[in-house]
């Protein structure tokens, strides 16, 4: 049988180009430092990566839609200095931690209602929650850095059944994200409207709708991936979540989800992308490189996500463009 | 089971179906053909609940029936399966079967049933004759295995009759047979089918009678065996000239301008080798899918070819990027000018120089010289006629049709090509418009450029250029002479039944 996206060898490679790539930085690293393949430094990765692993989770939703959300730094941030004013306020931690996860539901809903209901760019609407929400947070700590009590401490350094407990959140995420994604009717009905939005909405599916949960999931996962955050360092800092939206997006392109929307997978996909992203700089630091060149290094695996993606997609369109003859029975 | 009562459809005051009646018995498949044009598309897109009749009425088992959404169509038991696949091709077979509706495993979870969509998906799938598994994604399946995904959703949503367009068009002759036995098999099920197609030997061997329209109303409407394919052809030809078209002062040089040799591209044209003469208009002509489109957008550049050459005065130009074979002379005025043709949101001044910027340049910093600019674009816009209310600094999309297509002419004219390809260049424009861009075609050659001018109206060839090319699959079946300008022969190289079946 014929098969049209099968016979590409090098697509077939592309798909499996996150974990390649995770090889090749594993055997790097591990050629460089014997420190680096320490069980505990494994545990100490994951740690680290979990905050900004949550935060692609909800990332992934967005993108596999074909969009984008530039928001979640910024709602990680509001959420935190929330939490953090209520909590010196003497409130009780699980009502903080509830108040903190509905911060983001409410500016997941505040990017989908401008998003689906004025129809705007979700780049422009997001762009435009950042800097609201950064100015926000900003008024709310008063600028300054905030300390915050040892709960949150408490939460980083628990372990249930031996499992830190910021890993064991973000076991969660993934797993009810990826759950959502391939076993649901919304799940799929993301991937539908992310492939072809005109043709979801032709087959009947409220494509409304669709957009909105995920911006909503976004938002959450963003309030969630603060909460980690903070486990990890509890304090509010003027540059709490900065940028971390850009993480996260290249965590979920490394791991393979498609800016065009339509492709990619919370599992493995983009778990292997946060985690390769937090391995290599893990490695940097124990190899004591210039924390200046960070950036530089980052810079180069975020370019390399997006090349990937790029050729991906222009090999599978080649691929599936409509041909008028076909070569083989009837030349 | 579906029966039309003079239905009558207008778009923009012009009548595009006139007094439609016939009915498709239950089991019955009923052939619907007719020119490019001729209303079919209108026709089944009321059935299909995208657009109302003016007038006339439709019964569906004696109701009356007047959708207004595709969904409701489907409702009532009529799916449409339409030349573009409406598929997702990163879900699989299952899934793009159940997307609008999934049944879930407990009521109570969100969770999608799959045993049961693969269950029954294993079922409709055994109907098409497809041995993949359920849980297949489309994009690993072949043109003709998604079509009959297609049908497969079509009974799943129980239709009792199927509206086929066009679907044998990416199809290779053996996944053709393949659809037809499937089909056969449907209709002894007693499933209703209504089969849109060109290539009138299908249509002869499929269906039990078939409707034959013309400018928008039926000529015939006789059981299959009434007809031949001679009978066809004449009946859906053989239309008055109404168009109007400006006189030929210059004839064309014996000096080649374009020389393509043997091009191909695997799936898209073969073998295609023609000449371009200066001051020569050279029609295009075939069906949609013909690759004629294709074909213009490889002479421009905008995709590769495989094998073969192109040379524009003797110098080849196969290799060159769209920009360079610009500076070299070539024009192209796209399909779809909305999309591709122009910047919608920018000035008309601005859409008119963009091609000639780098000539209005001057100085050391290549600024813009606004003045010249002025000028000339003052002096496109005579030589288009545009319409004199519009001001230079008005956004192109607030102009009409017709003046918007003079837009695109002037941004090509002021470059002065060698040769320009024009693709539709009338479509959707009032007739008034269409005279002009006939006139500026001519004025074109009679400086000199080469045209070619590809167009789904027979009589607009006919009426404007030097030599006909009819294209049908990707490649050439006949070159035609001025002299020798016959509808009929033309209508007949495009549909060319005896090689496709």
């Amino acid at each position: 049988m014929r098969t049209v996206a099968n016979s590409h060898l090098g697509l077939r490679l592309l798909n499996q180009a996150s974990l390649i790539l995770f090889a090749v930085v594993l055997v790097v690293f591990g050629m460089l430092s014997p420190a680096f393949f320490q069980p505990a430094n494994a545990v100490n990765i994951l740690i680290q990566s979990s905050s900004t692993g949550i935060l692609a989770v909800g990332m992934t939703f967005v993108l596999l839609t074909a969009g984008v959300d530039l928001s979640v730094g910024a709602i990680m941030f509001v959420s935190a200095a929330v939490g953090g004013k209520l909590i010196l306020g003497g409130w009780p931690f699980g009502a903080v931690l509830v108040v903190m996860l509905g911060i983001g539901v409410v500016f997941g809903a505040l990017n989908a209602l401008f998003i689906t209901r004025l129809a705007i760019m979700a780049f422009i609407v997001t762009l435009a929650t950042r800097y609201f929400g950064r100015g926000l947070g900003l008024r709310i700590t008063e600028t300054r850095a905030m300390n915050l009590p040892e709960s949150f401490y408490e939460l980083g350094a628990a372990r249930l059944l031996g499992v830190p407990v910021p890993v064991l959140i973000f076991a969660a995420a993934v797993l009810l994200a990826h759950l959502t994604l391939t076993r649901t009717p919304l799940g799929r009905q993301v991937y539908a409207v992310g492939a072809d939005l005109e043709a979801a909405h032709k087959a009947g599916i409220n494509t409304g709708a669709v957009l909105f949960s995920v911006y909503v999931i976004c938002g959450l996962c963003a309030a969630a991936a603060g909460i980690v955050a903070l486990s990890q360092a509890p304090a509010v800092s003027p540059g709490f979540g900065n940028n971390r939206e850009f993480m996260a997006i290249a965590a979920a392109v490394l791991g393979g989800t498609s800016l065009f929307g339509g492709r990619g997978a919370v599992f493995p996909g983009t778990v292997l992308g946060a985690v390769l992203i937090q391995t290599i700089e893990n490695g940097l630091n124990i190899l004591n490189v210039n924390p200046y060149l960070y950036p530089l290094i980052t810079s180069g695996v975020i370019f390399a996500a997006v090349l990937l993606d790029a050729v991906r997609s222009r090999v599978l369109a080649r691929a599936n463009r409509r041909r008028i003859f076909v070569e083989t029975d009837n030349a | 089971m579906i029966e039309f009562s003079h239905i009558e459809k207008s778009f923009f005051g012009v009548k595009v179906l006139k007094d439609v009646s016939f009915a498709v018995k239950p089991g019955q498949t009923v052939g619907i053909v007719g020119e490019n044009g001729a209303g079919k598309s209108t026709l089944m897109n009321i059935l299909g609940g995208n657009l109302r009749a003016d007038t006339g009425a439709m019964r569906l088992n004696g109701q009356l029936y007047a959708p207004d959404s595709p969904r409701e169509a489907e409702r009532a038991g009529i799916s449409s399966i339409h030349q573009e696949l409406n598929l997702f091709l990163n879900l699989s077979i299952a899934e793009n079967i159940f997307i609008r509706g999934f049944p879930r495993s407990r009521p109570w979870l969100p969770f999608v049933n799959r045993r049961e969509i693969r269950e029954r998906t294993r079922g409709l799938l055994r109907e098409v004759n497809l041995t993949h598994s359920p849980d297949t994604l489309i994009e690993r399946l072949s043109a003709g295995e998604r079509q009959l995904v297609e049908i497969a959703k079509a009974l799943a949503l129980d239709a009792r009759l199927i509206i086929l367009d066009e679907p044998t068009t990416s199809l290779t002759a053996r996944e053709t047979e393949r659809l037809f036995a499937i089909m056969a098999r449907l209709r002894e099920r007693g499933l209703s089918m209504i089969y849109i197609s060109h290539t009138l030997g299908h249509v002869l061997k499929l269906c039990d009678e078939i409707v034959v329209l013309r400018d928008g109303a039926v000529v015939a409407n006789e059981p299959t065996p009434q007809f031949r394919m001679d009978r066809l052809v004449s009946l859906m030809v053989g239309r008055e000239i109404s168009q109007l078209f400006p006189p030929r002062t210059a004839r064309p040089t014996e000096q080649i301008v374009l020389d393509v040799r043997g091009v191909s591209q695997p799936g898209f044209v073969r073998d295609i080798a023609f000449q371009l003469h200066r001051g020569e208009i050279l029609g295009v002509s075939g069906l949609m899918g013909a690759g004629r489109s294709e074909l213009a957008r490889i002479l421009f550049g905008l995709d590769s070819c495989a094998t073969g050459d192109i040379r524009l005065d003797g110098e080849s130009i196969g290799h060159l990027p769209p920009g360079e074979r610009i500076q070299r002379g070539l024009a192209f005025l796209t399909e779809d000018r909305r999309a591709e043709g122009l910047c919608l949101e920018a000035s008309i001044a601005d859409n008119v120089t963009l091609v000639a910027q780098r000539q209005l340049a001057r100085g050391p910093l290549g600024w813009v010289d606004r003045s010249k600019t002025g000028v000339e674009v003052r002096r496109m816009r005579e030589a288009v006629q545009l319409t004199p209310t519009a001001r230079d600094e008005q956004p192109v999309k607030t102009l009409s049709g017709g003046n918007q297509q003079k837009v695109v002419l002037a941004k090509w004219l002021l470059h002065e090509p060698k040769v320009f390809i024009l693709d539709e260049p009338t479509r959707g424009i009032d007739v008034g418009a269409k005279y002009e861009v006939y006139r500026l075609i001519h004025a074109l050659a009679a400086r000199g450029a080469g045209v070619l001018l590809i167009s789904s109206e027979v009589e607009e060839l006919l009426g404007v250029c030097d030599r006909i090319m009819v294209m049908g699959g990707g490649g050439i079946r006949e070159t035609i002479e001025l002299r020798e300008f016959d509808r009929e022969r033309i209508l007949r190289a495009a549909l060319h039944d005896g090689v496709v079946a």
